[in-house]
Protein backbone atom coordinates (compact mmCIF):
# COMPACT_ATOMS: atom_id res chain seq x y z
CA UNK A 1 0.00 0.00 0.00
CA UNK A 2 1.45 3.48 -0.62
CA UNK A 3 1.21 5.99 1.56
CA UNK A 4 -0.89 7.78 -1.51
CA UNK A 5 -4.11 6.68 -0.81
CA UNK A 6 -3.49 5.92 3.17
CA UNK A 7 -6.25 9.33 4.00
CA UNK A 8 -8.79 7.14 1.60
CA UNK A 9 -9.72 5.39 4.95
CA UNK A 10 -10.93 8.05 6.81
CA UNK A 11 -9.18 8.47 10.47
CA UNK A 12 -7.97 11.03 12.19
CA UNK A 13 -9.94 13.97 12.04
CA UNK A 14 -12.39 12.62 9.88
CA UNK A 15 -13.69 9.82 12.58
CA UNK A 16 -13.58 12.99 14.91
CA UNK A 17 -15.92 14.67 12.94
CA UNK A 18 -17.93 11.89 12.33
CA UNK A 19 -18.20 10.86 16.25
CA UNK A 20 -19.42 14.17 16.63
CA UNK A 21 -22.63 13.68 13.90
CA UNK A 22 -23.25 10.53 15.78
CA UNK A 23 -23.21 12.08 18.93
CA UNK A 24 -25.72 14.90 17.84
CA UNK A 25 -27.34 12.67 16.05
CA UNK A 26 -28.46 10.75 19.39
CA UNK A 27 -29.11 13.87 21.21
CA UNK A 28 -31.86 15.08 18.64
CA UNK A 29 -33.08 11.29 18.71
CA UNK A 30 -33.16 11.58 22.70
CA UNK A 31 -34.65 14.78 22.46
CA UNK A 32 -37.55 13.59 20.00
CA UNK A 33 -38.14 10.57 22.01
CA UNK A 34 -38.40 12.52 25.60
CA UNK A 35 -41.93 14.19 24.69
CA UNK A 36 -43.14 10.66 23.36
CA UNK A 37 -42.17 8.95 26.36
CA UNK A 38 -43.65 11.83 28.75
CA UNK A 39 -47.10 11.33 27.31
CA UNK A 40 -47.17 7.56 27.04
CA UNK A 41 -45.92 7.69 30.83
CA UNK A 42 -49.08 10.06 31.83
CA UNK A 43 -51.04 7.91 29.80
CA UNK A 44 -49.73 4.97 31.32
CA UNK A 45 -50.40 6.45 35.09
CA UNK A 46 -53.95 7.65 34.16
CA UNK A 47 -55.28 4.34 32.65
CA UNK A 48 -53.55 1.83 35.35
CA UNK A 49 -55.66 4.38 37.99
CA UNK A 50 -58.78 4.20 35.82
CA UNK A 51 -58.23 0.38 35.59
CA UNK A 52 -57.73 0.22 39.37
CA UNK A 53 -60.89 2.28 40.05
CA UNK A 54 -63.30 0.14 37.49
CA UNK A 55 -61.66 -3.10 38.44
CA UNK A 56 -60.27 -3.15 41.59
CA UNK A 57 -62.08 -1.07 43.46
CA UNK A 58 -65.35 -1.81 41.35
CA UNK A 59 -66.30 1.64 40.30
CA UNK A 60 -69.85 0.87 37.62
CA UNK A 61 -69.00 2.77 34.30
CA UNK A 62 -72.41 2.73 33.57
CA UNK A 63 -73.12 4.32 36.95
CA UNK A 64 -70.35 6.66 36.50
CA UNK A 65 -71.66 7.66 32.77
CA UNK A 66 -75.05 8.70 34.14
CA UNK A 67 -74.68 9.86 38.03
CA UNK A 68 -73.77 13.12 39.00
CA UNK A 69 -71.62 14.73 41.61
CA UNK A 70 -72.20 12.77 44.74
CA UNK A 71 -70.68 13.46 48.41
CA UNK A 72 -70.32 9.93 48.23
CA UNK A 73 -68.05 8.72 46.11
CA UNK A 74 -70.08 5.41 45.40
CA UNK A 75 -73.07 7.84 44.12
CA UNK A 76 -70.68 10.10 42.19
CA UNK A 77 -70.71 10.49 38.53
CA UNK A 78 -69.35 12.40 35.26
CA UNK A 79 -73.02 13.19 33.57
CA UNK A 80 -73.76 16.45 34.05
CA UNK A 81 -70.00 17.86 33.33
CA UNK A 82 -69.56 16.24 30.20
CA UNK A 83 -73.40 17.52 29.09
CA UNK A 84 -72.31 21.07 30.54
CA UNK A 85 -68.99 20.57 28.48
CA UNK A 86 -71.54 19.14 25.31
CA UNK A 87 -73.34 22.73 25.91
CA UNK A 88 -70.07 24.65 26.42
CA UNK A 89 -68.81 23.34 23.05
CA UNK A 90 -72.13 24.19 21.31
CA UNK A 91 -72.13 27.75 22.54
CA UNK A 92 -68.66 28.11 21.76
CA UNK A 93 -68.46 27.54 18.62
CA UNK A 94 -71.59 29.00 17.83
CA UNK A 95 -70.15 32.33 19.05
CA UNK A 96 -66.87 31.37 17.83
CA UNK A 97 -66.62 30.46 14.28
CA UNK A 98 -69.01 33.21 12.37
CA UNK A 99 -66.68 35.55 13.86
CA UNK A 100 -63.54 33.88 13.82
CA UNK A 101 -63.98 32.73 9.80
CA UNK A 102 -65.64 36.54 9.36
CA UNK A 103 -62.68 38.23 10.41
CA UNK A 104 -60.20 36.03 8.52
CA UNK A 105 -62.27 36.22 5.45
CA UNK A 106 -62.24 39.98 5.87
CA UNK A 107 -58.48 40.16 6.48
CA UNK A 108 -57.49 37.77 3.61
CA UNK A 109 -59.74 38.44 0.66
CA UNK A 110 -61.32 42.21 1.23
CA UNK A 111 -58.97 44.36 3.58
CA UNK A 112 -56.72 46.32 2.23
CA UNK A 113 -53.42 45.68 2.89
CA UNK A 114 -52.33 48.97 5.10
CA UNK A 115 -51.70 49.71 8.83
CA UNK A 116 -55.03 48.60 9.75
CA UNK A 117 -54.94 45.35 8.35
CA UNK A 118 -51.29 44.52 9.94
CA UNK A 119 -52.84 46.49 13.68
CA UNK A 120 -55.20 43.90 13.54
CA UNK A 121 -53.36 41.12 12.60
CA UNK A 122 -50.75 41.82 15.26
CA UNK A 123 -53.68 41.73 18.16
CA UNK A 124 -54.79 38.84 17.12
CA UNK A 125 -50.97 37.49 17.30
CA UNK A 126 -50.87 39.00 20.57
CA UNK A 127 -54.55 37.48 21.58
CA UNK A 128 -53.27 33.93 20.60
CA UNK A 129 -50.85 34.29 23.33
CA UNK A 130 -53.21 35.49 26.45
CA UNK A 131 -52.79 33.09 29.10
CA UNK A 132 -56.54 31.29 29.64
CA UNK A 133 -56.89 32.72 32.97
CA UNK A 134 -57.35 35.90 31.59
CA UNK A 135 -60.21 35.69 29.72
CA UNK A 136 -62.00 34.07 32.85
CA UNK A 137 -60.98 37.47 34.51
CA UNK A 138 -62.44 39.22 31.74
CA UNK A 139 -65.70 37.55 31.44
CA UNK A 140 -66.16 37.35 35.22
CA UNK A 141 -65.87 41.42 35.21
CA UNK A 142 -67.70 42.18 31.86
CA UNK A 143 -70.16 39.30 32.14
CA UNK A 144 -70.91 38.11 35.74
CA UNK A 145 -71.02 40.66 37.37
CA UNK A 146 -72.62 43.19 35.37
CA UNK A 147 -76.05 43.92 36.51
CA UNK A 148 -79.18 42.07 35.63
CA UNK A 149 -82.02 44.57 34.59
CA UNK A 150 -84.63 41.33 35.56
CA UNK A 151 -83.55 40.59 38.84
CA UNK A 152 -81.89 43.26 40.31
CA UNK A 153 -79.03 41.40 41.44
CA UNK A 154 -75.97 40.37 38.63
CA UNK A 155 -75.89 37.94 35.69
CA UNK A 156 -73.70 35.30 37.95
CA UNK A 157 -71.81 32.51 36.50
CA UNK A 158 -74.31 31.36 33.35
CA UNK A 159 -73.39 28.34 30.95
CA UNK A 160 -72.90 31.61 28.71
CA UNK A 161 -70.14 33.14 30.60
CA UNK A 162 -68.12 30.27 30.64
CA UNK A 163 -68.73 29.76 26.73
CA UNK A 164 -68.15 33.47 25.76
CA UNK A 165 -64.67 33.24 27.74
CA UNK A 166 -64.03 29.89 25.86
CA UNK A 167 -64.80 31.27 22.71
CA UNK A 168 -62.59 34.32 23.38
CA UNK A 169 -60.23 32.15 24.07
CA UNK A 170 -60.08 30.16 20.67
CA UNK A 171 -61.10 32.99 18.19
CA UNK A 172 -57.56 33.79 17.47
CA UNK A 173 -57.04 29.87 17.09
CA UNK A 174 -60.10 30.31 14.48
CA UNK A 175 -59.06 33.02 12.74
CA UNK A 176 -55.54 32.10 11.76
CA UNK A 177 -56.40 28.23 11.21
CA UNK A 178 -59.47 30.29 8.67
CA UNK A 179 -56.70 32.51 7.24
CA UNK A 180 -54.04 29.94 6.64
CA UNK A 181 -57.11 27.72 4.58
CA UNK A 182 -58.00 30.63 2.74
CA UNK A 183 -54.18 31.63 1.85
CA UNK A 184 -53.99 27.90 0.22
CA UNK A 185 -56.73 28.77 -2.25
CA UNK A 186 -54.26 29.25 -5.26
CA UNK A 187 -54.62 32.99 -6.67
CA UNK A 188 -55.17 31.55 -10.01
CA UNK A 189 -58.48 30.23 -8.78
CA UNK A 190 -59.70 33.51 -7.59
CA UNK A 191 -58.30 35.38 -11.36
CA UNK A 192 -60.24 32.86 -13.31
CA UNK A 193 -63.59 33.97 -11.28
CA UNK A 194 -63.18 37.83 -11.38
CA UNK A 195 -61.95 37.16 -14.86
CA UNK A 196 -65.51 35.08 -15.51
CA UNK A 197 -67.45 38.62 -14.54
CA UNK A 198 -68.22 37.66 -10.84
CA UNK A 199 -68.12 39.83 -8.59
CA UNK A 200 -65.87 40.01 -5.29
CA UNK A 201 -68.70 38.25 -3.12
CA UNK A 202 -69.63 36.01 -5.77
CA UNK A 203 -66.45 34.96 -6.00
CA UNK A 204 -65.96 34.44 -2.47
CA UNK A 205 -69.13 32.86 -1.47
CA UNK A 206 -68.48 30.82 -4.73
CA UNK A 207 -65.18 29.32 -5.23
CA UNK A 208 -62.67 30.66 -2.12
CA UNK A 209 -65.08 29.43 0.65
CA UNK A 210 -66.18 26.38 -0.80
CA UNK A 211 -62.37 25.32 -1.46
CA UNK A 212 -61.16 26.33 1.89
CA UNK A 213 -63.85 25.07 4.52
CA UNK A 214 -62.66 21.64 5.06
CA UNK A 215 -59.45 23.50 6.37
CA UNK A 216 -61.50 25.50 8.38
CA UNK A 217 -63.70 23.19 9.87
CA UNK A 218 -60.04 21.26 11.09
CA UNK A 219 -58.68 24.07 12.58
CA UNK A 220 -62.36 25.21 14.53
CA UNK A 221 -62.00 21.26 15.53
CA UNK A 222 -58.82 21.19 16.69
CA UNK A 223 -59.73 24.79 18.76
CA UNK A 224 -62.57 23.53 20.01
CA UNK A 225 -60.73 20.20 21.59
CA UNK A 226 -58.55 23.10 23.18
CA UNK A 227 -61.32 24.69 24.70
CA UNK A 228 -62.80 21.30 25.78
CA UNK A 229 -59.50 21.12 28.40
CA UNK A 230 -59.75 24.01 29.63
CA UNK A 231 -60.29 24.48 33.35
CA UNK A 232 -58.75 27.99 34.63
CA UNK A 233 -61.67 30.24 32.88
CA UNK A 234 -64.27 28.58 33.84
CA UNK A 235 -63.37 28.41 37.53
CA UNK A 236 -62.98 31.83 37.03
CA UNK A 237 -66.59 32.74 35.82
CA UNK A 238 -67.61 30.93 38.74
CA UNK A 239 -68.37 27.16 36.88
CA UNK A 240 -69.73 24.62 39.62
CA UNK A 241 -67.01 22.76 40.85
CA UNK A 242 -69.12 19.97 41.82
CA UNK A 243 -72.00 19.26 38.40
CA UNK A 244 -74.75 18.14 40.27
CA UNK A 245 -77.22 18.70 37.90
CA UNK A 246 -76.77 19.02 33.75
CA UNK A 247 -77.73 22.31 32.90
CA UNK A 248 -81.35 23.50 31.86
CA UNK A 249 -80.18 25.73 29.25
CA UNK A 250 -77.20 28.66 28.31
CA UNK A 251 -78.20 31.15 31.60
CA UNK A 252 -78.50 27.70 33.82
CA UNK A 253 -75.27 27.52 36.54
CA UNK A 254 -73.19 24.82 34.89
CA UNK A 255 -70.17 22.09 35.72
CA UNK A 256 -67.89 21.07 33.22
CA UNK A 257 -65.34 17.68 32.70
CA UNK A 258 -62.22 19.62 33.24
CA UNK A 259 -63.66 21.67 36.63
CA UNK A 260 -65.41 18.12 38.10
CA UNK A 261 -61.92 16.54 37.47
CA UNK A 262 -60.15 19.11 39.00
CA UNK A 263 -62.51 18.95 41.90
CA UNK A 264 -62.29 14.94 41.92
CA UNK A 265 -58.57 15.50 42.27
CA UNK A 266 -58.80 17.56 45.01
CA UNK A 267 -60.15 15.48 47.42
CA UNK A 268 -58.81 13.67 50.01
CA UNK A 269 -60.59 10.60 49.51
CA UNK A 270 -58.67 7.72 47.55
CA UNK A 271 -61.78 7.01 45.92
CA UNK A 272 -62.29 9.99 44.51
CA UNK A 273 -59.01 10.23 42.91
CA UNK A 274 -59.89 7.30 41.39
CA UNK A 275 -63.22 9.04 39.53
CA UNK A 276 -60.79 11.71 38.82
CA UNK A 277 -58.93 9.21 36.70
CA UNK A 278 -61.94 7.68 34.85
CA UNK A 279 -62.90 11.15 34.25
CA UNK A 280 -59.93 11.82 32.59
CA UNK A 281 -59.70 8.75 30.37
CA UNK A 282 -63.41 10.05 29.46
CA UNK A 283 -62.17 13.38 28.61
CA UNK A 284 -59.45 12.48 26.68
CA UNK A 285 -61.18 9.69 24.53
CA UNK A 286 -63.79 12.60 23.71
CA UNK A 287 -60.28 14.58 22.72
CA UNK A 288 -59.25 12.11 20.55
CA UNK A 289 -62.60 11.26 18.95
CA UNK A 290 -62.49 15.33 17.91
CA UNK A 291 -59.08 15.23 16.82
CA UNK A 292 -59.75 12.09 14.85
CA UNK A 293 -62.64 13.61 13.04
CA UNK A 294 -60.45 16.76 11.87
CA UNK A 295 -58.18 14.85 10.81
CA UNK A 296 -60.20 12.42 8.71
CA UNK A 297 -61.83 15.44 7.21
CA UNK A 298 -58.57 17.47 6.41
CA UNK A 299 -57.76 13.90 4.25
CA UNK A 300 -61.00 12.91 2.83
CA UNK A 301 -61.77 16.46 1.38
CA UNK A 302 -58.33 18.16 0.69
CA UNK A 303 -58.08 19.12 -2.54
CA UNK A 304 -55.23 18.69 -4.64
CA UNK A 305 -54.19 21.43 -6.98
CA UNK A 306 -51.13 21.02 -9.57
CA UNK B 1 -77.63 42.38 -9.97
CA UNK B 2 -74.94 43.89 -11.24
CA UNK B 3 -75.53 44.23 -14.87
CA UNK B 4 -75.64 47.99 -13.88
CA UNK B 5 -73.68 50.58 -15.13
CA UNK B 6 -71.68 49.73 -18.44
CA UNK B 7 -74.25 48.92 -20.58
CA UNK B 8 -72.30 49.95 -23.71
CA UNK B 9 -74.44 51.39 -26.39
CA UNK B 10 -73.69 48.23 -28.85
CA UNK B 11 -75.30 49.36 -32.03
CA UNK B 12 -74.17 52.96 -31.97
CA UNK B 13 -71.27 53.26 -31.03
CA UNK B 14 -69.82 50.14 -33.37
CA UNK B 15 -71.45 52.10 -35.92
CA UNK B 16 -69.74 55.11 -35.30
CA UNK B 17 -66.04 53.19 -34.62
CA UNK B 18 -65.92 51.47 -38.44
CA UNK B 19 -66.93 54.69 -40.16
CA UNK B 20 -64.02 56.59 -39.10
CA UNK B 21 -61.29 54.72 -40.98
CA UNK B 22 -57.49 53.88 -40.41
CA UNK B 23 -56.90 57.30 -40.57
CA UNK B 24 -54.70 57.24 -37.11
CA UNK B 25 -51.68 55.63 -37.39
CA UNK B 26 -50.40 53.41 -34.50
CA UNK B 27 -47.23 52.53 -33.81
CA UNK B 28 -46.45 50.53 -36.85
CA UNK B 29 -48.54 51.91 -39.36
CA UNK B 30 -51.09 49.38 -39.51
CA UNK B 31 -53.65 49.04 -42.68
CA UNK B 32 -56.57 47.45 -41.25
CA UNK B 33 -59.42 48.85 -43.47
CA UNK B 34 -62.66 47.74 -43.83
CA UNK B 35 -62.33 46.02 -40.62
CA UNK B 36 -64.69 45.45 -37.61
CA UNK B 37 -62.54 46.66 -34.59
CA UNK B 38 -63.08 45.02 -31.43
CA UNK B 39 -61.01 46.82 -29.23
CA UNK B 40 -59.20 50.02 -29.26
CA UNK B 41 -56.22 51.53 -27.75
CA UNK B 42 -55.23 55.09 -27.76
CA UNK B 43 -51.82 56.44 -25.94
CA UNK B 44 -52.41 53.27 -23.28
CA UNK B 45 -49.33 53.61 -20.72
CA UNK B 46 -49.07 51.13 -17.83
CA UNK B 47 -47.14 52.19 -14.56
CA UNK B 48 -46.36 49.47 -11.98
CA UNK B 49 -45.10 51.92 -8.84
CA UNK B 50 -42.28 53.85 -10.88
CA UNK B 51 -42.06 51.50 -13.32
CA UNK B 52 -43.79 52.23 -16.77
CA UNK B 53 -44.71 48.85 -18.29
CA UNK B 54 -45.90 49.87 -21.63
CA UNK B 55 -46.16 53.09 -23.24
CA UNK B 56 -48.03 54.83 -25.31
CA UNK B 57 -49.52 51.89 -27.29
CA UNK B 58 -52.17 52.88 -30.01
CA UNK B 59 -53.65 49.53 -31.67
CA UNK B 60 -56.91 48.32 -33.18
CA UNK B 61 -57.88 45.07 -32.49
CA UNK B 62 -59.69 43.32 -35.60
CA UNK B 63 -63.35 41.50 -34.45
CA UNK B 64 -62.92 37.94 -34.95
CA UNK B 65 -59.37 37.66 -36.49
CA UNK B 66 -57.17 35.83 -34.11
CA UNK B 67 -54.56 39.00 -32.84
CA UNK B 68 -51.10 37.25 -31.44
CA UNK B 69 -48.98 39.43 -29.29
CA UNK B 70 -45.49 38.60 -28.72
CA UNK B 71 -41.84 40.17 -27.87
CA UNK B 72 -39.58 38.70 -25.34
CA UNK B 73 -40.03 38.66 -21.66
CA UNK B 74 -40.87 41.57 -19.72
CA UNK B 75 -41.83 43.87 -22.68
CA UNK B 76 -45.32 44.59 -21.57
CA UNK B 77 -47.50 42.12 -23.41
CA UNK B 78 -49.51 40.63 -20.96
CA UNK B 79 -49.43 43.85 -19.42
CA UNK B 80 -51.40 44.95 -21.98
CA UNK B 81 -53.53 41.88 -21.79
CA UNK B 82 -54.98 42.37 -18.59
CA UNK B 83 -55.75 45.90 -19.67
CA UNK B 84 -58.60 45.38 -22.04
CA UNK B 85 -60.57 43.28 -19.17
CA UNK B 86 -59.39 45.14 -16.40
CA UNK B 87 -57.63 42.76 -14.83
CA UNK B 88 -54.58 44.85 -13.78
CA UNK B 89 -57.19 46.70 -11.17
CA UNK B 90 -56.48 43.76 -9.13
CA UNK B 91 -52.88 44.33 -8.86
CA UNK B 92 -51.32 47.20 -6.30
CA UNK B 93 -49.98 49.61 -7.50
CA UNK B 94 -50.62 49.29 -11.30
CA UNK B 95 -52.03 52.57 -12.89
CA UNK B 96 -53.94 52.83 -16.65
CA UNK B 97 -53.24 56.22 -18.54
CA UNK B 98 -54.92 56.23 -21.64
CA UNK B 99 -57.85 54.71 -23.60
CA UNK B 100 -59.41 51.27 -24.13
CA UNK B 101 -62.04 51.51 -26.13
CA UNK B 102 -64.79 48.90 -26.29
CA UNK B 103 -67.50 49.82 -28.87
CA UNK B 104 -66.15 53.37 -28.93
CA UNK B 105 -66.74 53.29 -25.16
CA UNK B 106 -63.33 54.00 -23.00
CA UNK B 107 -63.22 51.13 -20.24
CA UNK B 108 -61.65 52.70 -18.14
CA UNK B 109 -64.07 55.72 -17.80
CA UNK B 110 -65.78 55.83 -14.17
CA UNK B 111 -69.33 54.53 -15.05
CA UNK B 112 -67.96 51.27 -16.65
CA UNK B 113 -67.93 48.05 -13.77
CA UNK B 114 -65.44 46.03 -14.46
CA UNK B 115 -67.15 43.22 -13.86
CA UNK B 116 -69.76 44.02 -16.29
CA UNK B 117 -66.80 44.53 -18.65
CA UNK B 118 -65.56 41.22 -17.67
CA UNK B 119 -68.75 39.38 -18.65
CA UNK B 120 -68.11 40.72 -22.32
CA UNK B 121 -64.29 39.95 -22.72
CA UNK B 122 -63.67 36.61 -21.25
CA UNK B 123 -60.18 35.45 -20.23
CA UNK B 124 -58.04 32.36 -20.38
CA UNK B 125 -55.11 32.07 -18.50
CA UNK B 126 -51.33 30.55 -18.75
CA UNK B 127 -51.46 27.85 -15.87
CA UNK B 128 -54.64 26.16 -16.30
CA UNK B 129 -57.03 27.24 -13.10
CA UNK B 130 -59.91 24.77 -13.06
CA UNK B 131 -62.33 25.24 -9.55
CA UNK B 132 -61.61 22.53 -7.27
CA UNK B 133 -65.53 21.69 -8.71
CA UNK B 134 -67.27 19.37 -11.18
CA UNK B 135 -66.18 19.65 -14.90
CA UNK B 136 -70.17 20.89 -15.23
CA UNK B 137 -70.17 23.50 -12.59
CA UNK B 138 -67.04 24.71 -13.85
CA UNK B 139 -68.38 25.95 -17.32
CA UNK B 140 -71.49 26.19 -15.86
CA UNK B 141 -69.66 29.12 -13.43
CA UNK B 142 -70.02 32.06 -15.51
CA UNK B 143 -73.69 30.98 -16.48
CA UNK B 144 -74.90 30.93 -13.08
CA UNK B 145 -72.93 33.86 -11.67
CA UNK B 146 -74.49 35.89 -14.49
CA UNK B 147 -77.82 35.03 -14.25
CA UNK B 148 -77.75 32.86 -17.06
CA UNK B 149 -79.66 30.06 -15.64
CA UNK B 150 -81.72 28.73 -18.53
CA UNK B 151 -81.13 25.58 -20.28
CA UNK B 152 -77.45 25.01 -18.46
CA UNK B 153 -76.95 21.79 -19.44
CA UNK B 154 -77.43 22.77 -23.24
CA UNK B 155 -74.74 25.16 -23.07
CA UNK B 156 -72.24 23.48 -20.87
CA UNK B 157 -72.62 21.10 -23.53
CA UNK B 158 -72.58 23.57 -26.74
CA UNK B 159 -69.45 25.29 -24.60
CA UNK B 160 -67.55 21.96 -24.42
CA UNK B 161 -68.02 20.98 -27.86
CA UNK B 162 -66.77 24.00 -28.85
CA UNK B 163 -63.63 23.77 -26.55
CA UNK B 164 -63.16 20.94 -28.00
CA UNK B 165 -63.61 18.58 -24.92
CA UNK B 166 -66.75 17.33 -24.94
CA UNK B 167 -65.89 13.91 -26.44
CA UNK B 168 -63.42 13.07 -23.66
CA UNK B 169 -65.60 14.44 -20.72
CA UNK B 170 -68.96 13.63 -21.59
CA UNK B 171 -69.43 11.07 -19.60
CA UNK B 172 -67.72 12.46 -16.30
CA UNK B 173 -69.29 15.78 -15.68
CA UNK B 174 -69.58 15.18 -12.55
CA UNK B 175 -65.69 14.31 -11.99
CA UNK B 176 -63.39 16.86 -10.72
CA UNK B 177 -62.40 19.11 -13.08
CA UNK B 178 -58.73 18.99 -11.41
CA UNK B 179 -58.61 15.41 -12.17
CA UNK B 180 -57.96 15.99 -16.06
CA UNK B 181 -55.14 15.96 -17.41
CA UNK B 182 -53.25 19.24 -17.98
CA UNK B 183 -54.13 20.48 -21.77
CA UNK B 184 -57.88 18.80 -20.41
CA UNK B 185 -57.84 21.87 -18.09
CA UNK B 186 -56.88 24.46 -20.36
CA UNK B 187 -59.52 23.43 -22.91
CA UNK B 188 -62.33 23.24 -19.59
CA UNK B 189 -61.10 26.93 -18.46
CA UNK B 190 -61.58 27.58 -22.45
CA UNK B 191 -65.25 26.65 -22.02
CA UNK B 192 -65.66 28.32 -18.93
CA UNK B 193 -64.69 31.59 -20.59
CA UNK B 194 -66.44 31.26 -23.58
CA UNK B 195 -69.93 29.40 -21.87
CA UNK B 196 -71.22 33.09 -21.10
CA UNK B 197 -70.86 33.74 -24.90
CA UNK B 198 -68.35 36.84 -24.03
CA UNK B 199 -67.41 38.94 -27.17
CA UNK B 200 -63.92 38.72 -27.02
CA UNK B 201 -61.40 35.79 -25.55
CA UNK B 202 -57.75 37.26 -24.01
CA UNK B 203 -55.68 34.35 -23.93
CA UNK B 204 -52.01 34.57 -22.09
CA UNK B 205 -50.12 32.47 -23.28
CA UNK B 206 -52.36 29.49 -23.10
CA UNK B 207 -50.32 26.47 -24.28
CA UNK B 208 -46.73 27.57 -22.66
CA UNK B 209 -47.53 25.20 -19.69
CA UNK B 210 -48.66 22.07 -22.06
CA UNK B 211 -46.98 19.18 -24.14
CA UNK B 212 -46.74 19.31 -27.67
CA UNK B 213 -49.98 17.39 -28.21
CA UNK B 214 -52.04 19.37 -25.98
CA UNK B 215 -50.71 22.41 -27.98
CA UNK B 216 -51.78 21.54 -30.92
CA UNK B 217 -55.09 20.98 -29.73
CA UNK B 218 -54.67 24.37 -28.15
CA UNK B 219 -53.73 25.94 -31.38
CA UNK B 220 -56.73 24.34 -33.31
CA UNK B 221 -59.46 25.02 -31.13
CA UNK B 222 -57.96 29.25 -31.57
CA UNK B 223 -58.25 28.72 -35.21
CA UNK B 224 -62.16 27.43 -34.57
CA UNK B 225 -63.14 30.18 -31.75
CA UNK B 226 -62.05 32.57 -34.18
CA UNK B 227 -64.94 32.43 -36.55
CA UNK B 228 -67.33 33.40 -33.11
CA UNK B 229 -64.76 35.49 -31.33
CA UNK B 230 -62.79 38.10 -31.14
CA UNK B 231 -59.22 36.53 -29.84
CA UNK B 232 -56.22 38.22 -28.57
CA UNK B 233 -53.39 35.79 -27.82
CA UNK B 234 -50.26 36.61 -25.79
CA UNK B 235 -47.40 34.30 -27.00
CA UNK B 236 -43.62 33.65 -26.32
CA UNK B 237 -43.64 31.46 -29.19
CA UNK B 238 -43.47 33.19 -32.65
CA UNK B 239 -43.65 29.91 -34.40
CA UNK B 240 -46.99 29.56 -32.59
CA UNK B 241 -48.10 33.28 -33.46
CA UNK B 242 -47.09 32.81 -37.26
CA UNK B 243 -49.35 29.41 -37.40
CA UNK B 244 -52.71 30.75 -35.27
CA UNK B 245 -52.65 34.46 -35.83
CA UNK B 246 -54.75 37.12 -38.68
CA UNK B 247 -52.39 40.19 -36.93
CA UNK B 248 -49.33 40.23 -34.64
CA UNK B 249 -48.10 43.16 -32.65
CA UNK B 250 -44.39 42.93 -31.67
CA UNK B 251 -43.81 44.34 -28.24
CA UNK B 252 -40.02 44.89 -27.45
CA UNK B 253 -38.16 45.67 -24.26
CA UNK B 254 -39.27 49.11 -22.74
CA UNK B 255 -43.14 48.42 -23.45
CA UNK B 256 -43.20 50.01 -27.09
CA UNK B 257 -45.31 47.99 -29.64
CA UNK B 258 -42.89 48.27 -32.71
CA UNK B 259 -44.89 46.81 -35.04
CA UNK B 260 -48.49 45.69 -35.88
CA UNK B 261 -49.73 44.42 -38.78
CA UNK B 262 -51.08 41.11 -40.68
CA UNK B 263 -48.97 38.29 -39.51
CA UNK B 264 -47.37 37.00 -42.86
CA UNK B 265 -45.41 40.99 -43.38
CA UNK B 266 -44.61 40.68 -39.98
CA UNK B 267 -42.67 37.71 -39.99
CA UNK B 268 -41.77 37.78 -43.49
CA UNK B 269 -41.02 41.35 -44.21
CA UNK B 270 -41.26 43.48 -40.90
CA UNK B 271 -40.24 46.91 -41.69
CA UNK B 272 -38.50 47.53 -38.75
CA UNK B 273 -34.82 46.03 -38.16
CA UNK B 274 -35.49 44.84 -34.67
CA UNK B 275 -38.76 42.97 -35.72
CA UNK B 276 -36.83 41.73 -38.05
CA UNK B 277 -34.21 40.41 -35.63
CA UNK B 278 -36.09 39.54 -32.82
CA UNK B 279 -38.21 37.14 -35.71
CA UNK B 280 -34.96 36.05 -37.15
CA UNK B 281 -33.72 34.96 -33.56
CA UNK B 282 -31.02 37.81 -33.13
CA UNK B 283 -32.23 38.77 -29.85
CA UNK B 284 -34.88 37.76 -26.99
Amino acid sequence: MSSETDDLFGGGDLSKERLKGRAFLAFCFAASVFGVFALALLLLDVFSQAATGVFVRDIDVVRFLTNSASRFPDQAGFYAAIVGSAWLMVLTVILSFFIGVGTAVYLEEFAPDNRWKRLVEANLANLAGVPSVVYGLLVLAAVVNLGNPLTGGRVGPILLAGAIALALLIMPIIIVSAQEALRAVPEGVRRGSYATGATNWQTVRNVVLPAAIPGILTGTILALARAIGETAPLIMVGALLTARRAPDGPFDSFGAMPTMIYYWADRPEIDFQYLAAIGIVVLLLILLAMNATAVYLRNKYETEYQ
Amino acid sequence: MSEKTVEIDVENERGETQEQDETRDGAGGNETTREEVAVETRNLNVWYGEDRAIRDINMKVPEKKVTALIGPSGCGKSTFLRCINRMNDQIDGARVEGEVLFHGKNVYDDDVDPVALRRRIGMVFQKPNPFPKSIRDNVAYGLKIQGKTDSLDERVETALRQAALWDEVSDQLDGSGLDLSGGQQQRLCIARAIAPDPEVILMDEPASALDPVATSKIEDLIDDLSRDYTVVIVTHNMQQAARISDKTAVFLTGGELVEFGDTEKIFENPESQKVEDYITGKFG
